[in-house]
């Protein structure tokens, strides 16, 4: 019998993956695509052995290196032990249990969540993980894509499932369209900054609505890239034309009869009308201005127009110390100007922005400029193929006449676990999407902001308006 | 995976809300592939200075709670990243409860499977639980999971909620993957469904 009540992207995702639903509600879920990368598999690929299990699906199992890789020139191999001793224990696990695997030197290699999409891995409908809580990237392709922890990934790679329970539906519709200069990540850290990091817990967001739906690919990725920093499990976008031809003609992706079939499928994904969510949260776009986080987790953000807040207007005493500590940490007086904050370090790059769409808009910015004087500013391409893809349209030139540098694909300075590390004390106006203490190396102070914004700020030395720059 | 029953000890306070997973165990020390080893650098920028010097004032660093068993925080414990080198190092320290208001989806999964209870309790209860831990070595808090409760130093008992089904792997010391594999004949009789009905989907090989 058909199921008759309406149902929401992620219920119809969900169900199609229900392999058993055990008598406490918990289901044993079925998992398409399993991303795996050299941080936090190797403890898995570990239980395994100790076990004796094999993988149960390796041609659903993609394997790459990304979090630890130099973003200077690799061919002499990475210098520090420890990196290189994860990055080679990926290459002997992969082998040994036949998974598929992106070499560092091969184009293909680059950040899981730029590759998954870009390769035609990730696909509408599918339920994908990884061991990075910003698998939340691959929802905007309009499938379940979660992070998972170190068990769960030995979980998967076993049985090819997880155990879960489903999320509650979680509804961000945005009307309008988003006024010129304004981008997709000045859209979710406005998001994030109504809601709060906590303010998706436990559910799934749907991002829908007008301005939604006139993002192309790369900026739905950057905003559910960001559902994790609203704390929920993942962030979907419905699959549309867009997605469609964004699909079409990707190395892994389905072709001819066979993706129509797909397609077929995937039209059937969008929620029903009637579908109730547990929550709606309702934006408008036009009221959004480009956007730069205080603090230190990316709820501290306001418009670049804002000034510092002041802690002492906080009535709750405990968020009131978290304010105050956020201020001294980053070095900052209430009530100064955003614009008047001098940055040391621009990185442009992550799973959040390190896409062609996104080098392209810095380099728009950097064209016929130059780096202030005293800035480092880094571009780091997020994966080989957006590297090759930048030179051939000569925007690593514009970059580099600019001042800035042109590195090779990796995570780099999102969270410095390769060499490419704030100092303490440095200011860096970053496209990265986390803001944490000492995220970006020990000491160092993180504003996120859009691509464009990143590029304005090396250009005039501070964070500044992007739309003044014209 | 070590059994949960009933855990006795030293609660060290934190009352810290938005514990990210960076300040739990940052980022430079994920390059190991062991699960072990962690527990020097749990909340490393806290607990140590810039030269690397233990800071008198954080909590771990003072007398009955480098002991400490059990973790009470403020909201949104754990949030972050899926890393779970924070449950780790947690567990490498020895905390084997965390108890907070809430706690980030990831991180609240990750504790079950190593074997770690995390209870969510009103802020209210936590903010309570919290000058019970103040008093040190002198204000033992009881965990008891088959009877789910929490015992104040003073007795007073406060009952928790837990799934039926973590707490019936966490008492038995059960791992999920065992678990997961009594239902093979489900997965297989799934794969091959999708096979039919899913036939555009690809195989990813390499070379
Ligand atoms: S770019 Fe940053 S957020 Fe993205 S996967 Fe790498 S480390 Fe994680």
């Amino acid at each position: 019998m058909a199921d008759t009540k309406p149902k929401t992207l992620f219920d119809k995702v969900w169900d199609a993956h229900v392999v058993e639903q055990l008598p406490d509600g918990t289901c044993v879920l079925y998992i398409d695509r399993h991303l795996v990368h050299e941080v936090t598999s190797p403890q898995a690929f570990e239980g395994l052995k100790l076990a004796g299990r094999r993988v149960r699906r390796p041609d659903a199992t993609i394997a790459v290196a990304d979090h630890n890789i130099a973003t200077s020139d690799r061919r002499a191999g990475i210098k520090e032990e420890d990196s290189r001793i994860q990055v080679e224990t990926l290459e002997r696990n992969v082998a040994e249990f036949g998974v598929p695997y992106f070499p560092v030197l091969s184009p293909q290699q680059g950040i899981v969540h730029i590759i998954g999409p870009e390769q035609g891995i990730s696909l509408p409908g599918m339920t994908i993980v990884c061991g990075d809580s910003h698998t939340s990237t691959h929802g905007a392709m309009g499938s379940l894509a979660f992070g998972i922890g170190t068990s769960e990934v030995e979980h998967v790679l076993a049985t090819q499932t997880l155990l879960q329970k489903p999320a509650r539906n979680m509804l961000v519709r945005v009307d309008g369209l988003l006024p010129p200069g304004v981008t997709a990540k000045d859209l979710v850290l406005a998001i994030i900054g109504r809601i709060g990091t906590a303010g998706g817990t436990g559910h799934v967001i749907e991002f829908a609505g007008e301005a939604i739906r006139a993002l192309d690919m790369a900026g739905r990725m950057t905003v559910c890239n960001m559902s994790i920093e609203a704390g929920a499990r993942a962030g979907m976008i419905a699959p549309d034309e867009t997605t469609f031809a964004y699909v079409r003609g990707k190395p892994y992706a389905p072709k001819g009869e066979a993706l129509d079939r797909a397609i077929a499928w995937w039209r059937t994904l969008p929620t029903d009308p009637g579908a109730a969510y547990d929550t709606t949260v309702v934006m408008n776009a036009a009221e959004i201005a480009p956007m730069v986080t205080w603090g230190t987790n990316p709820e501290a953000v306001v418009p670049v127009t804002a000034t510092v807040p002041n802690p002492a207007a906080e009535p709750d005493e405990a968020k009131r110390a978290q304010l105050q500590r956020m201020v001294e940490y980053m070095a900052l007086t209430p009530g100064q100007k955003m614009t008047d904050l001098a940055i040391d370090v621009v990185f442009i790059g992550s799973c959040t922005n390190g896409r062609i769409e996104d080098i392209r808009a810095a380099a728009a910015i950097a064209h016929g400029r130059k780096v202030a004087p005293g800035v480092r500013a880094l571009v780091v391409p997020g994966s080989g193929i957006v590297k090759l893809q930048a030179e051939a349209e000569g925007l690593d030139r514009i970059l580099l006449d600019a001042g800035f540098e042109w590195r090779e694909p990796g995570c780099s300075m999102c969270l410095g676990m390769n060499p490419d590390k704030l100092t303490p004390g440095q200011r860096s106006a970053s496209t990265s999407n986390r803001n944490f203490e000492g995220r970006q190396g020990p000491g160092g102070r993180t504003h996120l902001v859009s691509p464009a914004m990143a590029a304005a700020a090396a250009v005039t030395g501070h964070l500044v308006d992007v739309r003044e720059l014209g | 995976m070590d059994k949960f029953t009933t855990l006795t000890g030293v609660a060290a306070p934190l009352p810290i809300a938005n514990v990210d997973t960076d300040k739990i165990i940052p980022a430079r020390f994920l390059k190991t592939i062991k699960r072990t080893g962690l527990g020097v650098h749990l909340f490393d920028t806290l607990r140590y200075d810039a030269e690397g010097h233990e800071r008198p004032d954080f909590v771990l660093n003072q007398a009955p709670y480098r002991h400490a068993q059990i973790l009470i925080a403020h909201e949104n414990f754990g949030c972050g990243s899926s890393r779970e080198h924070a449950p780790w190092a947690l567990l490498d320290f020895g905390i084997r409860c965390v108890i907070a208001p809430d706690f980030a989806d990831i991180f609240h999964t990750n504790t079950f499977k190593n074997g770690i209870l995390p209870i969510r309790l009103p802020r209210a209860i936590c903010d309570q639980l919290i000058e019970d831990a103040r008093q040190g070595d002198n204000a033992r808090i009881t965990i008891d999971l088959a009877e789910q409760v929490v015992v104040r130093p003073n007795g007073e008992k406060i009952h928790f909620e837990i799934d039926p089904f973590r707490k019936h792997l966490l008492l038995n010391g059960l791992d999920d993957i065992g678990q997961t594999l009594q239902h093979a004949p489900s997965i297989d009789a799934y794969e091959a469904k999708q096979h039919s009905e899913k036939s555009w989907m690809p195989a990813i090989t390499v070379g």
